[in-house]
């Protein structure tokens, strides 16, 4: 490990520090949840009676957000779009995680920039929006404007890197590729980059 | 009533108010005395050291149900149930908003089970158990109906109703029981009904039935009582003993029955079909309520139990009795157990066993009110909705003029009727009056638009409660009326053709 500089050890640290409490968690959650029993039956009706309709119906909820629709359209655009984008936002940033490049990774290349940019669009909206009704005002914590104030920072330094002050990205390849080996590398001292990379962590 | 309730005007919309917080931080219900508190097995009043007895039974409940652990976790405060609740569009008070209702509950969830909470409360939103929070959980989540119309719109279906149900569950472990529920439920163990109605009273009511319906219509339908070896077991809320309109529909099932040639019988043990267990929260209150409705058929010999037009013991006999007094092997497995008195009823019509004369109903507009566990808790027959279909299969085989209300106001988001979930008392009336707005809007839309004069439902509480709230909005309580009063109507007696 010998070369590595302060700062390479201490994002290094959080990396892994990162994914350990993020598998950890869900671990634990999970467990939780599936050694919990549940005696009575509690579905909100009307529901499917059969398998696939209730795979339909958890399908529709996890893919489109339909009781969120039904609930309120505003909320859900935003909400959708934001979701969508970051799906394909995430989906091209695995370039910088596998060699080689699949081909549908190498596809999302260029929509995946413009979903950065809707996204983190999104994320103002959403976070304006939670600001000005006073009804989610008034149950807003601290916790749910710094989620949306994070990834809005992540959208925005993202989006600078590859528009106007663009960073060495064979060294930002080498350095993640460094982490998913566990042969850490030094990291390329680029402030926007280091402010981009935190999203593990939380 | 001393004070005129203030009410928003009928303009048949229905507006999302600003919210005012504190609006209805005062209402309260009274809270249930040390005799009723002890009858059900909960400390008698308030006791030392409830504050931690109160955490340690939230980790019990926690341990014992997925759900309520799951909805504790998931919120992300989007705000799409916010505006969804009779009671916040009612009254405004932000803590009426489903996820706010929540959040009173999650504050010390978090404050004692997460990491987060438990080091840096501040900024986790984390609070203390303290006196000041049981007063708000005692106010708000006795201002909740536990009707889960929040849930449709939540993207994650987090139940408010059972995070109500757990509060309740966790105030009555500490001695801080509501006196409404506690003393119906005490009474329902003691004698077998909500209303403490004793053997010869309700004899007397049955009789009194039976002269009634001969008188007017010349035929003698048997309301009988206590029939050992009669087919079916009628378990009916008990308001439908006296009260109007459930009397009229009760009247209804009598009727059927009689033209149906089935033998059928009351029980004075188990004359109740009302189960406040759900609403305290409480497993084993829900459980030995249910009980005695499977003790009352076993020992009256019965083959199927058939139910009345009840809402949240309707969510209880379909989607719970299985699991708290099941199996029902002892019953004629040909029938499902509870059949709902409007699928038994509305078979015999498509049989042609029951003859109808649908002209007697000729001068009511009907529409139809849909009951918020019967909705969103229960279904009926074997089709997914069927607990909206059939009860309007029935409303429309005996009626000639039917109309739907408001859309958003009907079927899975058809709204309470402000009086469920255990609030129907006096005490919270003003409670019960604003809750009723959007049905009452809903209402009054079709009432100008359509010339609806008839709301028709299937639920005890809600017959109860409109008759007392709908005034106030200068509607009057003949509007209320049982489905099976429409049926009972248009039922042409002296057929009998049998089954
Ligand atoms: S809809 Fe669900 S997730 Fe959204 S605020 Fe309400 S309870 Fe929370
Ligand atoms: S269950 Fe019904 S009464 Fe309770 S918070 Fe939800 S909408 Fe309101």
């Amino acid at each position: 490990m010998s070369g590595l500089s302060a700062l390479s050890l201490v994002y290094i640290a959080l990396c892994y520090g990162a994914a350990a409490v993020f598998i950890t968690g869900l671990v634990v959650k999970f467990y939780g949840y599936a050694a919990t029993p549940a005696p009575l039956k509690i579905p909100t009706t009307p529901a499917p009676t059969t398998v696939p309709g209730v795979i339909a119906r958890l399908a529709g909820e996890a893919l489109f957000f339909t009781s969120l629709f039904k609930g309120n359209k505003w909320t859900w655009a935003g909400g959708y779009l934001f979701h969508a984008t970051l799906a394909l936002a995430l989906l091209r940033h695995l370039r910088y995680f596998l060699v080689p490049v699949p081909d549908i990774v190498a596809m999302a290349g260029p929509p995946g920039v413009w979903a950065g940019a809707l996204m983190t669009l999104a994320v103002v909206y959403l976070y304006m929006r939670r600001m000005t009704v006073d009804r989610t005002r008034s149950i807003s914590l601290f916790a749910d404007y710094f989620a949306l104030a994070l990834i809005g920072l992540i959208g925005l330094t993202g989006l600078i890197m590859k528009f106007a002050i663009r960073t060495d990205v064979t060294a930002v390849k080498g350095f993640i590729m460094g982490i998913v080996t566990f042969h850490p590398v030094n990291i390329p001292p680029d402030i926007l980059f280091l402010v981009h990379l935190p999203w593990r962590w939380f | 009533m001393a004070k005129k309730i203030e009410t928003d005007e009928l303009t048949g919309e229905i507006v999302t108010p600003n919210i005012e917080p504190g609006a209805t931080a005062h209402y309260k219900p009274n809270l249930a005395a040390q005799e009723h508190n002890e009858s059900l097995g909960f400390p008698g009043s308030k006791i030392e050291g409830w504050e931690e007895k109160a955490i340690g039974r939230m980790g019990e409940l926690l341990s014992k149900y997925r759900s309520l652990k799951v909805y504790m976790d998931t919120c992300v405060r989007c705000g799409s149930c916010a505006d969804k609740c009779h009671y916040f569009l009612g009254t405004g008070d932000p803590n009426n908003m489903p996820v706010a209702r929540q959040e009173l509950m999650r504050k010390v969830y978090r404050r004692y089970f997460t990491p987060g909470g438990k080091l840096l409360p501040g900024l986790s939103g984390a609070e203390d158990m303290t006196g000041k929070m049981l007063d708000e959980w005692f106010s708000y989540f006795h201002q909740c109906s536990q009707c889960r119309r929040c849930s449709v719109y939540c993207p994650f279906g987090i139940d408010t109703a059972e995070v109500s149900m757990a509060a309740r569950d966790i105030m009555n472990s500490v001695g801080v029981g509501q006196k409404y529920c506690n003393e119906v439920l005490g009474k329902v163990l003691d004698v077998g009904n909500n209303l403490g109605m004793e053997k010869p009273a309700l004899a007397n009511t049955l009789e009194f039935l039976e002269e009634d319906v001969e008188e007017e219509s010349g035929v003698a339908v048997r309301y009988p009582l206590d029939e050992v070896g009669a087919e079916v077991l009628l378990i009916a809320p008990s308001a439908d003993f006296f009260s109007s309109p459930h009397i009229e529909g009760f009247t209804g099932y009598g009727k059927v029955f009689h033209e149906a040639g089935v033998s059928w019988t009351v029980s004075s043990y188990a004359s109740e079909f009302a189960n406040f267990g759900m609403f305290v929260g409480n497993f084993e209150t829900m459980r030995k309520v249910a009980q005695r409705i499977v003790d009352a058929a076993r020992e009256l010999k019965v083959k199927r139990i058939i139910v009345g037009e009840c809402g949240h013991a309707w969510r209880v006999g379909y989607s719970f009795w299985n699991t708290l007094t099941g199996p029902f092997d002892f019953l004629d497995p040909k029938h499902r157990t509870p059949t709902h008195i409007c699928e038994f009823t509305l078979d015999l019509i498509k049989r042609g066993v029951i003859r109808l004369d649908k002209s007697a109903n000729d001068d009511l507009n009907v529409t139809f009110h849909d009951s918020c566990n019967v909705a969103r808790g229960s279904r009926m027959g074997d089709k997914p909705g069927g607990q909206f279909d059939i009860p309007r299969e029935l409303i429309r085989s005996v009626c000639n003029n039917f109309v739907e209300m408001d859309q958003d106001t009907i079927r899975e988001f058809t709204y309470c009727c402000g009086g469920g979930g255990g609030l129907l008392t006096d005490e919270l009336m003003e409670l019960r009056v604003k809750g009723a707005m959007p049905r009452a809007q809903a209402l009054h839309e079709v009432m100008e638009r359509n010339g609806v004069n008839t709301m028709a439902m299937i639920c005890a509480i809600c017959k109860a409660q409109f008759t007392k709230v709908l005034p106030s909005y200068g509607i009057g309580m003949d509007v209320v009326a049982s489905v099976h009063q429409l049926v009972s109507n248009a039922i042409i007696l002296g057929g009998n053709r049998g089954v």
